[in-house]
């Protein structure tokens, strides 16, 4: 099994450097570097070209490749050329804020798309199914962002309950109080929108588990459908959402842009779009380059997990 | 054959009122839009003396606040949310259909090469893919449809790869490979043929993907610009008159609610019609 883990992690490293070398191909295609950013078309030639030096931008691309990666692995993402701010600092403030809404928001919302998704499953076409379905037809279809204004209008501006943007009241940055009621919609816009995909699957693997032979040998022995469902079935069932949860590892990066931009949440979301509308390429291809080496990350975890957990997958390498 | 088929389909019809629903609501919708010049309104004439206004018997849905008719607005915003919808599904399926055939039928080094580069694209987040090309691009109408069509074949690609994978082992396709057929008409002739009642399935949920997505993009401010109007940039602008205007969230929100479940559904119709074995709405 070792020799298996050690297979996934060579296979990702390669992954890992070829987006590494798309994303910086993408920063020198751009129109607008950040030397343009530093420099004003009346500077002198020599000034320009001290400034190159500094930055590295004198040498040849593929070793300014091999000096940003470095930075990279040492952690120093570079500069925005907007605000000329220190990148990774900026993210480590904003990352935390987007894992405290994405976090309890998608274990919420599993948690309740298990309970969910069983009892649809168990039941299938019968009228609590259908409900169950039909909510999440309809969920499926509905943007966040506008579930997020309805929201702010009800209980916003109607109802004057939540406060409708950021994080805390100024001035009342250490209130746990206040910060809760700030927390409360976006936590739950997030949440409801994470909801149907996570019933449809656990729906639909449920059923196909109810239609496995130990099953039917249990019903052959007269268990209750209770019995079943929550000593046999549900184990069965859990076992792929690992690799789901696995696979959700980037989310708690990119998993609320929208709902934060919504509430105005200080998480990557906001800054990545901000970065976006000013063309702040350095900002936008870190992110990047966070987020897909998350992806890559994500799938090694469940794979690994998901080979730790289950024994057949042991045996069969 | 044919007229199972259609039985199917109308016992299917009969069975689930909201596949019926689904079907009527489409039809028209795609008919406004494709008679919304004949709204004697402009929808982006501005007038600034009727701005905000309260749904009236003039303005059947108010004015936005530039005094320009939300209805007529909401139409023609509807008629490019459905032209993102449709184009970009098309260059997406047409992508997808081919990346996933060859790789299934040539197999070997070319299919690893193929789906290794899937995986790449898939390994980055599509939001920020999305935006990380769009901005290389002028933003508009072209440039949306372009990044959400070469951004969102990835799983047709897989899926059909799959089915390819299988098709090409039945005894026809044997048959005429043995028979000396060149390559490229097998694909077109026996395995496109074959795999595709899985095509259309997908195509229609890649509609319904593609107005989310337009929907988003134009939300965030890097999708379709004013004075263009498309739901999800009506929605934008919705979102800033919030307080004062609330019924201009209402309109394009619940037209996009409904159309993105409509063409889902029409996926479960079609399901229904291009795979007879599965009666009775199987999910």
């Amino acid at each position: 099994m070792a020799k298996y883990i050690f297979k996934r992690i060579f296979q990702a490293i390669p992954l890992l450097l070829i987006i590494s070398i798309i994303c910086f191909s993408l920063i020198k295609l751009a129109p607008y570097n950040a030397v343009d950013a530093m420099t004003t078309p009346n500077m002198p030639e020599q000034t320009v070209n001290l400034i190159k030096v500094k930055y590295g931008f004198d040498k040849p691309a593929y070793v300014q490749y091999f000096l940003w990666l470095k930075g990279i692995l040492s952690g120093q993402f570079g500069y925005s050329i907007v605000t000329h701010e220190s990148i990774t600092n900026d993210l480590g403030a904003r990352i935390p804020a987007t894992i405290m809404l994405v976090l309890p928001a998608y274990i919420l919302a599993i948690v309740i798309a298990i309970i969910l998704g069983l009892i649809a499953g168990a039941n299938k076409d019968k009228k609590i199914d259908k409900i169950i379905d039909g909510f999440c037809s309809i969920g499926i279809a509905i943007p966040s962002f506008w579930f997020a204004m309805i929201m702010i209008f009800l209980f916003g501006y109607k109802l004057s309950l939540l406060p409708i943007l950021g994080m805390h009241t100024i001035g009342m940055e250490k209130s746990f109080f206040d910060f809760l009621k700030h927390y409360i919609m976006p936590c739950f816009v997030l949440t409801m929108a994470f909801l149907p995909g996570l019933i449809r699957y656990i729906r639909s693997s449920t059923i196909s588990q109810i239609s496995e032979g130990y099953v039917t040998v249990q019903n052959a022995f007269g268990g209750s459908k209770k019995e079943i469902l929550f000593k046999h079935v549900y184990k069965n069932v859990l076992l792929p959402v690992i690799t789901k949860i696995g696979m959700a590892l980037p989310m708690l990066v990119t998993g609320a842009m929208i709902t934060e931009t919504v509430f105005g949440w200080p998480g990557v979301g906001p800054y990545f779009v901000k970065a976006v509308q000013g063309l702040d390429y350095p900002v936008i291809m870190a992110i990047l380059i966070v987020s897909s080496s998350l992806v890559i990350i994500g799938n090694l975890l469940s794979d690994i997990l998901y080979c730790l957990i289950d024994p057949r997958i042991k045996e069969m390498r | 054959m044919k007229n199972r088929r259609i039985k199917n389909v109308k016992d299917e019809l009969k069975s689930s009122k909201s596949a019926l629903f689904s079907l009527v609501f489409l039809a028209l919708v795609v008919l406004i839009s494709i008679f919304a010049f004949l709204i004697p309104i402009n929808p982006d004439a501005i007038d600034t003396s009727s701005m905000l206004q309260l749904p009236s018997a003039v303005h059947l849905f108010g004015t936005d606040e530039l005094g320009r008719d939300y209805l007529a607005r909401t139409i023609y915003g509807g008629r490019v949310s459905l032209i993102v919808g449709v184009l970009a599904m098309i260059i997406s399926t047409a992508i997808g259909v081919g990346v996933g055939t060859i790789s299934g039928y040539c197999g070997g080094k070319i299919d690893n090469l193929l789906m290794r580069f899937v995986d790449i694209i898939s390994s980055i987040p599509w939001m920020i893919l999305v935006t990380v090309v769009s901005i290389f691009l002028k933003p508009g109408l072209q440039a949306i449809i372009i990044v959400i069509g070469l951004f969102s074949w990835m799983e047709i690609a897989r899926l059909v790869r799959a089915e390819t994978l299988s098709i090409k082992e039945r005894e026809y396709v044997l048959y005429a490979v043995s028979i000396g057929q060149a390559s490229w008409k097998i694909i077109l002739k026996h395995i496109i043929l074959s795999v595709f009642p899985t095509i259309i399935i997908a195509a229609t949920a890649g509609i319904a993907d593609a107005i989310m997505t337009e929907s988003s993009l134009s939300f965030l401010g890097i999708g379709i610009q004013q004075p263009m109007s498309s739901w999800g940039n009506l929605l934008k602008n919705a979102q800033t008159n919030l307080q004062s205007a609330p019924y201009m969230a209402i309109l394009p929100g619940v037209l996009i609610i409904l159309t993105i479940y409509s063409f889902n559904k029409l996926g479960n119709v079609l399901r229904v019609f291009v795979e007879p074995k599965i009666v009775g709405g199987g999910r």
